[in-house]
C-alpha cells in the first residue's frame, strides 16, 4: 500500500521523468505500470498518467489510450475517491475517455509548442491542490502540439467555473484554449488534468531565470493528502 | 449474401470550433492567390472502410455504430458525414 501507479503506455515516454520526481524529490513510493498489467485503480493510492505520445497521437492525441482497458477502469477512482492525475498526453487521454470534460485540440498556431508559461491557480481543492492558495501562480513548461483546450459555454460556466481550474495568466496562452484553460478537474479536484508539466517544475535547478519550481505545488499536495486526506 | 461496402467517414470540426489550419489556406493560400470567390475552407480528417454487410445501408449502419461507441470522432468538438463512395 502506499503506492502510486504512473501507467505506461507504447509511446508514453515521461513516466521516468514523473517517476524520478515522485520517488526522489518527494519521497513517494511509485511503480511504473505497463497499461496491460494495470488491473484496477484498487490498492494504489493514486494515479498518474504521464505525458508522451501514446499510439503515436494517431486519430487524436489520446484518442487510442482512452479506449484501453486500464484507462476504461479508472471510472472506478471517482467512486473509490483515488486521485488521479494525467499531464499533457494523460490529460489528452482523460478528456477523451470523458473523465474530464472538454477536448483538446490542435495547437492555435499548427505547432509544437515548447516553453515555460505562468498559469493561476483558482478554487484549489482535493489532492492535488489541497496545498495551493486560490490566485496562486504556478510555473511550469508546456511542451505540445494540441493543447488547445474547447468547452462549450455552458458547460464552462455550470461546471468548470465550480470547479478547480489552472489557467494561463493572460497573454501567455500558448495554444489558443478557450478562456485560457491550461488544466481541468472534477469538482472535488480528485480527477486532475493539465497541459503544463508539473514534473519539469519540481526542482529550482531546473527553472529557467524568471521561474519557479511551480509544479511543487501539485506533489507536495498529493503527499499530504496520501498521508493526512483532504 | 453479403458483399463488400467502401464507406467513407469524413470528420470536421463542428460550427464554432475554429480550424487553424482551414484558416490559414483559406487566408494565406487562396484569397492570396486571387480566388476571392471562395469564401471558407474547413479541413477535416477522412477514414476509408471496407465492410462487409448485407447492403450499403447495413455497411452504413454497421460504420455509424462504430464511429460513436469507439468514438472515431469527438462529438464534443467534431460533426462526423458517413457515406457510401461511388
Amino acid at each position: 500500500m502506499g503506492k502510486i501507479a504512473i501507467l505506461k503506455f507504447p509511446g508514453t515516454n515521461c513516466d521516468e521523468d514523473v517517476y524520478y520526481v515522485v520517488k526522489n524529490v518527494f519521497s513517494l513510493d511509485a511503480e511504473i505500470v505497463w497499461h496491460k498489467s494495470f488491473k484496477s485503480v484498487k490498492g494504489w493510492d493514486a494515479v498518474i498518467i504521464p505525458g508522451g505520445f501514446s499510439y503515436g497521437d494517431w486519430l487524436r492525441a489520446g484518442a487510442i489510450a482512452a479506449r484501453t482497458p486500464a484507462i476504461e477502469s479508472l471510472v472506478e477512482a471517482r467512486d473509490l475517491n483515488i486521485p488521479v492525475l494525467g499531464i499533457c498526453n494523460g490529460f489528452q487521454i482523460l478528456v477523451e475517455a470523458s473523465l474530464l470534460p472538454g477536448a483538446l485540440l490542435p495547437n492555435e498556431n499548427g505547432k509544437f509548442v515548447c516553453r515555460w508559461v505562468r498559469t493561476v491557480v483558482e478554487r484549489p481543492k482535493g489532492p492535488w491542490l489541497s496545498m495551493a492558495r486560490e490566485g496562486e501562480v504556478l510555473d511550469m513548461p508546456v511542451a505540445h502540439a494540441e493543447g488547445r483546450y474547447y468547452v462549450d459555454e455552458k458547460t464552462f460556466y455550470s461546471t468548470l467555473m465550480k470547479s478547480p481550474l489552472i489557467r494561463y495568466v493572460d497573454g501567455e496562452n500558448p495554444n489558443g484554449s478557450l478562456y485560457n484553460i491550461a488544466g481541468v478537474a472534477t469538482e472535488d479536484g480528485v480527477i486532475l488534468g493539465l497541459m503544463p508539466h508539473p514534473e519539469r517544475a519540481s526542482e529550482s535547478i531546473l527553472s529557467p531565470r524568471g521561474f519557479k519550481a511551480g509544479g511543487r505545488v501539485i506533489f507536495e499536495s498529493l503527499r499530504q493528502s496520501i498521508k493526512r486526506g483532504w | 449474401m453479403t458483399s463488400t461496402y467502401l464507406v467513407e467517414v469524413i470528420i470536421t470540426n463542428k460550427k464554432g470550433v475554429r480550424d487553424p489550419e482551414g484558416e490559414t489556406i483559406h487566408k494565406h493560400l487562396i484569397l492570396r492567390k486571387g480566388y476571392a470567390s471562395v469564401q471558407s475552407v474547413r479541413t477535416g480528417k477522412y477514414l476509408l472502410l471496407s465492410v462487409n454487410a448485407l447492403s450499403g445501408e447495413d455497411a452504413i449502419r454497421i460504420v455509424k455504430e462504430l464511429c460513436e461507441k469507439l468514438r472515431i470522432y469527438n462529438p464534443v468538438v467534431h460533426d462526423i458525414e458517413v457515406r457510401l463512395r461511388g
